[in-house]
Formats: C-alpha cells, sequence, structure tokens
C-alpha cells in the first residue's frame, strides 16, 4: 500500500518528524511553565512529569495499579468475548431469537455504560466485580456484533458447498462456520481491548480504593495535575503496549486471507 | 470399472421454479416446464443468455432448493435434499479460505467419515492429478485463479461423485488457462464417466465439451432446442475447432440461441431479470 501512493513514503523522514514534532512540544511546556507564561499548577511540566513517573515506578505504586487494572480489564474482556460469541452465535443460527431479542440488544447497547458504571458499583461494590461487569458490558457488544455478522455473513457459496461436500451441522459450525466468523471477531479485537481498559479505568475512577482510575482520580480530588498527568500517560503506555502486541498476534493468526472476488 | 454403470442419470419432468419477490410483490418465473434426460455417463451442456435460469436449474438438480413445480429425479429417486452422490463445482471458487490445499482437498472425506490414514493416499492422488504437488501447504490467497479452480475439481471428484455438476465453473479464468482445464476435464471425464451437467455460456465451450447441447430460451428458462454433437472423441478444446463440423454446429445452434441473447440482453439492460 505504502509504496503503491502517488508519492513515496520514507518512514525515516517520518519518524524523524514525529520526534521534532514531540520534543518542540515538550520543549514549549516546559519552557512556558518555567518562564511564568502558565502556572505549572494547571497543566503541570514535563521534567516533573518525568520524575513523578520515575518515582512511582521505583517505589512500584504503580505497578500495583496497574495490574488491578490489567486483571479486571482481561478477566472483563475474556468473559465478555466469550458471551459474546457465545450469545452472537446462537442469534446467528436461531433467526426467531435474534428477531426477538433485536430491541433489546440495540436499546442496551444504545445506553452509555459510563453513566450505568455507579449503579454497577452499587450493584456490584467497590472491588474487582463491579469494574468486571463494566469491562463485560462494553465488550459483550463489540464481540457479539461481529460474531453475528460474521456468522450471517458467510459466503453462501461456501455452506453450499460444504453441504454438498457432506457436512453434517457440526462439520458446518467447525469448518465454516466459525473460522468465517473468526476474522470477523478478530477484526474487532483491538477496538474491543480499547474498550475493555476503559471500562475498567472508568469504573475504578467512579468508584474503588485501587487501579489506575482510583489514582487518576484520587489526584484530582487533591488538584494534584501531575499526578493525574503522570497516571494518563501510564495508561496511554499500556494501551500502546497491549496494541502493539495485539497487532504481533493478529499477525500470527491471520495466515489465511479472504480470495479476492 | 466396478461400478454399475447404469447409475447417475437425471430426469428432469415439466419442472418450474418460481422465487417470490417480496418487495415487488410479485413472483418470478426463472424456469419453467423444463424436461430433458441426461444418460448415466453422459456430458450435456446448458446454454442459454444469462439470466436464463442455468444456474437455478443446477441448484435445483443439486438438491439445494426444492422446486416449484415438476420432478426431477437420479437413477429414478426424486431428489429430495442434498444427494451425496453428487458433486457440484461452482461459479466462484468456493473453497475454504482458512485451509491449505490439501486440507480442503481432503474435506470431503472428513466430512464423510473417513479416517485421515485412508484418505491421505486419496488426496495426494488427486492433489498430483491437478498438478499441484508441492503446493499442499498453501492458502487459497497464495494460488492463482487457475490453481484455486483445480482445487475445487479435486475437491469434487476425490470422493468420486456419479454425477458432477458444474456451473460455469471456467468463466472466470483467461482463455489459455480455461483451455487447459477444459482438456483436463475431458481427460478426467474419459477416465470416469461419470455423468456431467455443465452450465456455460460460451457455446464454443460447450461444443467443444458435450455429447449434448441443451439451448435455454431467455427468461423464464424453457428448453428452446437439444443438439447432439457427434464430433469424435477424444478431443482437444483446441483443435476440435477447426474440426469441419464444428463451424457447421456452431452456426446452427448460434442460430437458436442469438435471438435468446438478445432478449435476455434486452430484459438485463431494462433490469427485468431478477
Amino acid at each position: 500500500m505504502a509504496t503503491s501512493g502517488p508519492e513515496k513514503v520514507s518512514w525515516v523522514r517520518i519518524r524523524l518528524w514525529r520526534a521534532v514534532l514531540l520534543g518542540a512540544f515538550l520543549l514549549l511546556w516546559e519552557m512556558a511553565t518555567r518562564r511564568g507564561w502558565v502556572d505549572p499548577f494547571f497543566v503541570s511540566q514535563p521534567t516533573v512529569l518525568a520524575a513523578q513517573i520515575f518515582d512511582w515506578i521505583r517505589t512500584g505504586f504503580i505497578l500495583r495499579h496497574l495490574f488491578v487494572t490489567m486483571q479486571e480489564t482481561i478477566i472483563g474482556f475474556l468473559l465478555g468475548t466469550l458471551l459474546g460469541v457465545a450469545v452472537g452465535f446462537t442469534f446467528a443460527r436461531w433467526q426467531t431469537l435474534a428477531h426477538i431479542f433485536d430491541p433489546l440488544m440495540v436499546a442496551l447497547n444504545a445506553m452509555p455504560r459510563v453513566v450505568l458504571a455507579p449503579l454497577f458499583i452499587l450493584w456490584f461494590g467497590l472491588g474487582l466485580l463491579s469494574k468486571v461487569v463494566m469491562v463485560v458490558s462494553l465488550v459483550f457488544f463489540v464481540v457479539f456484533f461481529s460474531t453475528y455478522t460474521g456468522i450471517r455473513e458467510v459466503d453462501r457459496d461456501l455452506v453450499n458447498n460444504a453441504r454438498i461436500l457432506g457436512a453434517n451441522p457440526r462439520h458446518m459450525i467447525r469448518h465454516v462456520l466459525l473460522p468465517s466468523a473468526l476474522t470477523w471477531i478478530f477484526s474487532s479485537l483491538r477496538t474491543s481491548v480499547g474498550f475493555a481498559l476503559i471500562g475498567a479505568v472508568v469504573g475504578e475512577y467512579l468508584g474503588s480504593h485501587e487501579g489506575m482510575g482510583y489514582v487518576i482520580s484520587y489526584a484530582e480530588s487533591m488538584f494534584n495535575a501531575t499526578g493525574v498527568l503522570a497516571g494518563l500517560l501510564v495508561l496511554m503506555a499500556a494501551v500502546i503496549a497491549i496494541d502493539v502486541a495485539l497487532k504481533r498476534l493478529d499477525a500470527r493468526f491471520s495466515y489465511w486471507k479472504p480470495v479476492p472476488k | 470399472m466396478t461400478r454399475d454403470d447404469r447409475r447417475g442419470s437425471i430426469k428432469l419432468e415439466w419442472v418450474t421454479q418460481r422465487f417470490a419477490l417480496p418487495r415487488e410483490g410479485r413472483e418470478f418465473t426463472a424456469v419453467q416446464d423444463v424436461s430433458f434426460d441426461v444418460g448415466s455417463g453422459e456430458f450435456v451442456s446448458i446454454v442459454g443468455p444469462s439470466g436464463c435460469g442455468k444456474s437455478t436449474l443446477l441448484s435445483l438438480v443439486a438438491g439445494l432448493a426444492p422446486v416449484t413445480e415438476g420432478r426431477i429425479s437420479l437413477d429414478g429417486q426424486p431428489v429430495d435434499g442434498v444427494n451425496p452422490r453428487l458433486g457440484f463445482v461452482f461459479q466462484r471458487d468456493a473453497i475454504f479460505p482458512w485451509k491449505t490445499v490439501a486440507q480442503n482437498v481432503g474435506l470431503p472425506l472428513l466430512f464423510r467419515g473417513i479416517d485421515a490414514g485412508a484418505a491421505r493416499p486419496r488426496v495426494a492422488e488427486w492433489i498430483a492429478r491437478i498438478g499441484l504437488t508441492g503446493f499442499e501447504g498453501y492458502h487459497p490467497h497464495q494460488l492463482s485463479g487457475g490453481m484455486r479452480k483445480r482445487v475445487a475439481l479435486a475437491m469434487t471428484m476425490v470422493y468420486d461423485p456419479e454425477i458432477v455438476l458444474m456451473d460455469e465453473p471456467f468463466g472466470a479464468l483467461d482463455v489459455q488457462t480455461r483451455n487447459l482445464m477444459e482438456n483436463d476435464l475431458l481427460e478426467i471425464w474419459a477416465q470416469l464417466r461419470r455423468t456431467v451437467v455443465f452450465v456455460t455460456h460460451d457455446l464454443e465451450e460447450a461444443i467443444a465439451l458435450s455429447d449434448r447441447i441443451v439451448v435455454m430460451s431467455a427468461s423464464p428458462g424453457r428448453v428452446k432446442a437439444i443438439y447432439p454433437i457427434t464430433l469424435p472423441r477424444p478431443r482437444s478444446v483446441t483443435e476440435i475447432r477447426f474440426h469441419p463440423d464444428f463451424g457447421r454446429l456452431y452456426e446452427t445452434i448460434w442460430k437458436d440461441l442469438k435471438d435468446e441473447v438478445r432478449i435476455g440482453y434486452e430484459r438485463t439492460r431494462k433490469g427485468l431479470v431478477g
């Protein structure tokens, strides 16, 4: 793709530009706060932020909270995915069920989960469970819709061919429907992992005594801009790390591609 | 040949197929009152303009959809659902993109509960036969269109169906690949003598391959005429075109076909064909 464009893309140059822009931004920020153009009380300072993050890592403080958040994210993500695949699959196979529940699914998905979080906390407490429920409520719908579409959109010729080749219903699921849905599920994986992390952090932010959301919320209540920004930066790094890992995973699993039609 | 030679005959009696067009609130008749027989081991082509119901007819014979009116029987048994004695090569290559060449070719054997040990030599034999030895571990997206078509053919032939239905199987291939595949098909057919029903819109292809040609009218598809093709066998599709009878046959059948093609084209242009 990169080479077929009208202009040849030089990655060395792009990386250089990115570094230059980032450096300039940090420099400007540092200068603006040191010279008193803006109050570091509101926007903190790059050097102070770096020191704060370094300190967090040195004391192990941030690792503990990051671990809690990751735990909620992963448990919620796995449960949500499992549930989404199961329900998506069931609905795709039994259309009547899908039609009955269609308005409910649409309505539930339309509900802003962030606003629901306080209810989850009320029902399931301040601990792990309420966050996991929050994550599941977000991940479930992404996976559900992609599984459902994946199975509904399976190539009719492939299904017919499998029938003629002698597939029984179990064969059909194992060799045709699931592999077809898997591509859709994988393509939504990065979205749903992002949602999972957001769910966990928002849950923690609104009511918890540990986790990254709690760290940010606590710093906020102390009017500690450095704490808030440092927490956000750590989260950002975590998301990027997960995304890179998922990209690698995706490349490993998509050993096949749909055949061009 | 170890098998009863009379098996693999097809009989169509007054077959009519209608589809409901719910949005327009009317019915669309795809094929109407189609009757013809195909003998065991015979190679019959169905030609007709696009939208004449050729493909519909094949899917009815395959049992993929029930017939609205009339009767289709295989060896005297009415078609009732998908028949495991039958093979189908689709217009688009309906091979499984998540499976390798060997897995694709072996799939019908797996579906039939044949254990891997017994399946392996048969799969290897057919992969060799279609000239894809060495490509066993490739996935379809790594193959050319012609190679994918070969895989589809091997996948159908590996379980030795008595009847092979082919729906414009080589339509998407370039002319050279197509001629090679047609010759391969003729060779396989000459060896195994299975019944073949071959749908195409290419009259030359139909004449070069078939024992008989069924010409269909524009929609609703009816049988307009049936022509026996008496050209000598074995044939090579590239050379048979120079046979003195070929041009004569082409001219006769084309006279029948061209009006239908024109009618079909006009209708498609007006969007009357569903």
